[in-house]
């Protein structure tokens, strides 16, 4: 522990930026897959095991089609889109033939997707680790502000994850589809006795899921080197987020997965070696004192 | 007990749980036997056989004298013969006089195991490869003794257990005479124990854990070691970045490695050594992420703040790869000197805007030592295979170098002679710092290629290598030696 230090840097602004900034990254890159997790399970009950998956996929799709084409925005594109219609044939192939059943059957097939995956990358990419390496564009040396680094990189990131966090917000509280959605999540059985066909909502709920994580695998893929499996790690984190911010709220997966980029940019500081368990102490104590997350409907 | 020669008249064989008497066999028929043996192994000549033809062969045969149990495994058969013989003053007992007649009794069949799948299977596939030009080199000079090569790889995915089955394995029942241990440190030492009870000759080419060799209890009479050795390669490193440190005034240094036994380990060997030789520097901040942790900013930014004159990691492949990557997001680069001993031909490969000025050892470069047998060993396998070597392929070609050269001096394949053989052997190879490598007596070689440089972004990637010093390495490597009671 080492609180002189994280009292220092909490006084000096260039500390602040520079370690708010490493918090927003990791928690928007976070909030991306999470989304998804909490938006599956909140319309549909499912524990979507598979999810980091489907980040890994986003990445290998973008770091090929930049390869291709040399344009990062069409590979974050291609990436996005790839695993939003991964998530279709997922849900529709695998997932949809299992709502209701035992959820270590769900378990059982997630698990099998992540393992076939994970050698499927093996086979096509190759068992080595692949960096696609930085866009020419953002080549550029990082800004300074209030003496803090903010690479820009990083600032368009969080900015691409800004947006799409209002615009499922916006959609989901605003929109026709956003309240069909919600309503789902309530009780299905009704809105599908309102004669709304839940078949396609689900599969567009997969592929919303999907494809938000393969966009974080792909946004990210220039600075995280690609490995068959990398989806694991991100998986877990992603769990927690979902614990922390209530299961089945977008909201609550912004706050928590901030809540989480900024325990590492300040716990790192203050308490190095221990921030993993300054996460775990945050994801303990919402369980204690509000069992159903910050932002989750009471059990 | 003794016989009538006062010689001891045979031997209680430990046999999966049993107890088998084995009695001496008599000097004259043994004789007999061996040469007959190699009567037979010399006029016949390796032949392909159907699988489907050994298997009618399979079960048991036998009349009052012997018993013969004959197994198929993989297109060979294989017999048992055991003895029914009565001994004096005894009961009727079976005695175990195996040997082992096989279709291609002319083939040497040399056993390698490593991790071919997983992360990590790069250590494997590129020891595989390295090993498969060595059997079509020497297969071409007339294999050993006369008899051509054959590798047998196997995948122990580098769990110790598992290693351990597949080296007994590739003895007992693949008929391997020669084994190559291509494991990690990990499983190495599972290995070590296996060659020990077998008596087998083995070369482990990649566990650099100095002790494998170093500690006198763990050191095994027919196992070496062709590899570096982890105190080597501290030492060097570290006397290296102390001169630099000493020129460029770098005082106060970070550290960043990966949070489990190697990365803690090795940092603590690394500084231990630094510190003697630059006394005044000052570790200001440490930084331990997980392995293959996706994501290192709050590690990098945490670093910029401790605002170091100099870095020291131990990061190695995908997560070497992203850090620096990250790192060149926030300009690390240009703001502290970055010393890591682990940049080698597969990073450089991925990472795209690799920057100019990392203090990086060579693991395996082409160009140092640069003579043109190493750049023409480099190119070779870079054609051959489409990709660089790594330092695991020069490890085990150096093996393979110094089984021909020990089987030439013995000419025998048994492992006591050629681990006399192989102690204090010195070899010509084009990955010695002066075209040489010695094998020592405590079965690790010394006096291969260990150099210091700085990247850049394009071939040949290090420049500025300086060749470390082997004279101070071994002192300082015997002080080590001495501190951990090993001599």
């Amino acid at each position: 522990m080492d609180l002189d230090a994280l009292g220092s840097c909490l006084a000096m602004p260039a500390c602040v930026v520079t370690q708010t900034t490493s918090g927003l990254i990791v928690g928007m890159l976070l909030f991306l897959v999470a989304a998804g997790v909490t938006l599956i399970f909140g319309v549909l009950k499912i524990i979507n095991f598979a999810h980091g998956t489907f980040y890994m996929l986003g990445g290998y799709v973008a770091y090929s089609v930049l390869g291709a084409t040399d344009s990062y925005a069409l590979a974050v594109v291609s990436g996005a889109l790839a695993t939003a219609l991964g998530g279709v044939v997922f849900e529709r192939a695998l997932i949809s033939r299992v709502y209701g059943s035992n959820v270590l059957m769900q378990l059982l097939i997630c698990y099998a997707v992540v393992l076939i995956f994970d050698d499927l990358v093996k086979m096509v990419w190759g068992p080595e680790f692949h960096a696609m390496g930085m866009p020419s564009a953002f080549q550029v040396p990082p800004l300074f502000i209030a003496g803090g680094v903010v690479p820009p990189f990083y600032a368009v990131l969080v900015g691409i994850a800004a947006l799409i966090a209002i615009v499922l917000a916006l959609g989901l509280s605003m929109t026709r589809f956003g309240k069909t959605v919600r309503a789902a999540a309530i009780n299905p059985q009704m809105v599908s006795a309102l004669g709304i066909n839940t078949t396609v909502l689900f599969a567009i709920v997969f592929a919303i899921g999907g494809g938000l994580a393969g966009l974080a695998g792909a946004l990210a893929a220039p600075v995280r080197s690609l490995s068959s499996g990398m989806g694991f790690s991100i998986l877990i984190e992603s769990f927690i987020v979902t614990v922390i911010g209530g299961m089945g709220s977008i909201a609550g997966a912004l706050v928590a997965s901030l809540m989480i980029g900024m325990v590492r940019g300040f716990g790192t500081i203050g308490f190095p070696g221990f921030t993993d368990g300054l996460i775990y102490i945050l994801m303990i104590a919402v369980l204690l004192l509000r069992p159903q997350g910050l932002f989750g409907r009471t059990l | 007990m003794p016989g009538p020669d006062g010689k001891t008249s045979g031997l209680v064989l430990h046999y999966e749980g049993r107890d088998d008497w084995a009695p001496r066999v008599d000097p004259h028929l043994a004789q007999a036997l061996d040469a007959k043996l190699a009567e037979q192994a010399a006029a016949h000549s390796a032949i392909k056989i159907e699988p489907r033809l050994l298997d009618q062969y399979v079960g048991r045969y036998g009349n009052a004298q012997v018993e013969i149990t004959a197994a198929s495994d993989g297109g060979q058969l294989s017999g048992l013969v055991t003895r029914r013989t009565l001994l004096a003053g005894s009961a009727a007992s079976l005695l175990a006089a195996p040997w082992v007649a096989r279709a291609q009794a002319n083939t040497l069949r040399i056993g390698m195991q490593s991790i071919l799948s997983g992360p990590i299977a790069l250590l494997g596939t590129s020891s595989r490869n390295a090993l498969t030009i060595e059997q079509d080199r020497i297969n071409a000079t007339g294999g050993f003794l006369g008899r051509p090569i054959e590798f047998v790889f196997r995948d122990s995915k580098g769990q110790p257990q598992e290693a351990a089955r597949v080296a007994r394995e590739l003895v007992n029942s693949t008929g391997c005479e020669l084994l190559v241990d291509a494991e990690a440190s990990s499983a190495s030492f599972a290995v070590q124990e296996v060659v020990r009870d077998l008596g087998v000759a083995c070369i482990h080419t990649n566990s650099e854990t100095s002790s494998l060799t170093a500690d006198p209890k763990i050191r095994a009479p027919t196992a070496f070691r062709v590899a570096r050795q982890g105190v080597h390669d501290a030492v060097a490193g570290s006397l290296y970045l102390a001169e630099y440190a000493k020129a460029k005034k770098l005082d106060k240094w970070a550290t960043c490695s990966p949070d489990y036994a190697y990365g803690r380990d090795t940092t603590a060997q690394y500084l231990q050594f630094f510190k003697k030789f630059k006394p005044d520097v000052e570790v200001i901040a440490e930084a331990w992420p997980k392995l293959g942790q996706p994501d290192f900013t709050e590690v990098i930014t945490k670093l910029l703040q401790a605002k170091p004159q100099a870095l020291f990691s131990l990061l190695y492949a995908g997560d070497l790869s992203a850090f620096v990557n990250q790192g060149n997001v926030y300009a690390l680069f240009s703001q502290m000197t970055v010393a890591t001993p682990n940049v080698d031909y597969p990073v450089m490969a991925a990472i795209k805007n690799l920057p100019a000025g990392i203090q990086s050892a060579t693991r395996y470069l082409d160009t140092f030592p640069n003579t043109p047998a190493n750049k023409e060993w480099g190119q070779a396998y870079l054609k051959k295979w489409n990709e660089r070597p790594t330092n695991w392929s020069w490890q085990n070609t150096v093996a393979m170098q110094f089984y021909e050269a020990a089987i030439k001096k013995a000419n025998s394949l048994d492992a006591k002679t050629l681990a006399a053989a192989l102690i204090g052997l010195k070899i010509n190879t084009p990955f010695g710092f002066d075209g040489t490598i010695t094998m020592r007596d405590d079965h690790t070689t010394i006096g291969y290629a260990i150099g210091w440089g700085q990247t850049t972004p394009k071939e040949p990637f290090i420049v500025d290598v300086k060749a470390a010093d082997w004279g101070q390495i071994i002192e300082l490597e015997t002080e080590w030696k001495q501190q951990h009671n090993y001599i």
